[in-house]
């Protein structure tokens, strides 16, 4: 089957790509643009680890067919930070240890500041619920919080 | 691996045409959270998607003195979002919040859920019980169909070849009502309903209910409305008495089965227990609308 053109905007970027109509963002991204920051975990929208945002909406990308992306505007972690220097949320989740294999973390991250975007100064009972789709198997969660917390104090400005 | 073949129609007679046409197994995509995942778990050889969100109304609300008109694919998100929708049909409102995480929020719609016709959808009670209607548009013209006639069995409904749902449509209620909906899970989120219950009550002057509906999920093969437990409503000041015959008329007409997430005996019991505490809340709510 010939395969579809895309035309889409990922992290400000205007990007095309080829894909099949069967194939997910996440195929796209991770396959086709090289884009490997987004993970794959259960593929089935549980666990998270393909959070992107979608016209600013918080999606997993396992859920999105990747001829969905057409005029869309995707936000990934590869655009939050910079090779020079880190995303505040990046700095806090090294600062409180809130990693260990990794594998949850760009997801976690996309989440984070999509909830800090809509709410900069949640609670922590809000915090836990809006990051309740994203699912860490090492660090119990504890860790992660603090980061979270502690980079919405500093990016409302109060540190 | 499925093939899919993809199409976005921009007009709801295209999106007819390519279901009623189709010469292999067609769905329509909305969020695409459980068909997506349905997809990857058949057999199929191909599948037509017909994505129904670039066509004018379906991912759009409105809300006036006549009720709701709600564009069955907008998404959760969005819908969850929507104050005015919120002041007038909270239950309902709460229902779709309840529906997977914040990801699955960003995409799932109320009428995807409807349609995807689950025992445990949450949004169908608040639905019922707010006197939803769905409008399904089809080769032959449109029709009407009440939210507690849609739903036909385990994951089927009303629809045929070649029809879609277009709009939802809710009335606005009535003055001093308001709706409540409550589910069971083991866990504080993204789980599915072990048993819902919504409850929409309307309270006179004196406190005293004046009409009721109630309706529940998970504890039958489709979402049920239950007259009897809302008689039970009627006339009563929502006492105790009265909130218990309510739980007694929902446990009575649940039909719940026994699997991993809970007992029948336990579903049967804790649906009763729902009725009551979101007759409850819609109480207090109707008294201050």
């Amino acid at each position: 089957m010939a395969k579809t053109h895309v035309s889409t905007s990922i992290n400000g970027e205007a990007t095309e790509f080829l894909c099949e109509p069967g194939d997910t963002l996440l195929d796209v991204l991770r396959n086709d643009l090289q884009m490997t920051g987004t993970k794959e975990g259960c593929g089935s929208g549980d666990c998270g680890a393909c959070s992107v945002t979608f016209n600013g909406a918080l999606v997993c990308s396992c859920l999105v067919l990747g001829v969905e992306a057409q005029g869309a505007e995707i936000g990934t972690i590869e655009g939050i930070g910079d090779n020079d220097k880190l995303h505040v949320i990046q700095e806090k989740f090294l600062e409180h240890a809130a990693l260990q294999c990794g594998i949850c973390t760009p997801g976690l991250i996309v989440s984070t500041k999509a909830l800090l975007e809509k709410n900069p100064d949640p609670t922590e009972t809000e915090a836990r619920y809006y990051l309740a789709g994203n699912l860490c198997r090492c660090t119990g969660y504890d860790k992660i919080i603090r980061a979270v917390m502690d980079s919405a104090e500093v990016m409302r400005g109060g540190a | 691996m499925v093939s899919v073949v993809y199409e976005a129609p921009d007009s709801i007679e295209g999106a007819i045409n390519l279901l009623a046409n189709a010469e292999i197994p067609a769905n329509v995509l909305a969020g695409g959270t459980d068909l997506i995942i349905q997809t990857n778990g058949s057999s199929d050889e191909s599948r037509l998607f017909v994505d129904v969100k670039k066509i004018a109304g379906m991912t759009d609300a409105t809300i006036d003195s006549e009720g709701l008109e709600l564009g069955p694919s907008m998404s959760c998100s969005e819908f969850t979002a929507r104050e005015d929708i919120s002041r007038v049909f909270p239950g309902l409102v709460e229902s779709a919040y309840l529906i997977g995480s914040t990801q699955v929020q960003g995409r799932a719609s109320v009428g995807g859920n409807l349609c995807n016709s689950s025992p445990a959808a949450d949004t169908i009670p608040a639905l019922i019980v707010n006197g939803a209607q769905c409008i399904i548009a089809g080769p032959g013209g449109e029709r009407s169909v009440a939210v507690e006639d849609f739903v036909t069995g385990v994951g089927s409904n009303c629809m045929e070849k070649g029809e879609l749902l277009k709009q939802i449509k809710v009335p606005a209620p009535a003055p001093n009502t308001s709706d409540a909906y409550l589910r069971f899970i083991p866990r504080s989120e993204m789980d599915i309903a072990v048993a819902g219950a919504g409850v929409s009550v309307t309270l006179d002057g004196t406190g005293t209910c004046v009409a009721a509906r109630v309706s529940i999920c998970a504890v039958a093969p489709t979402p049920l409305l239950v007259a009897d437990a809302a008689a039970a409503l009627v006339g009563s000041t929502l006492d105790d008495a009265s909130l218990q015959a309510a739980a007694d008329a929902a446990s009575a007409a649940s039909s719940p089965i026994t699997d991993r997430r809970g007992t029948a005996e336990y579903r049967r019991h804790v649906v009763g227990v729902l009725v009551k505490r979101a007759a409850k809340i819609a109480a207090e709510r109707a008294k201050g609308n």
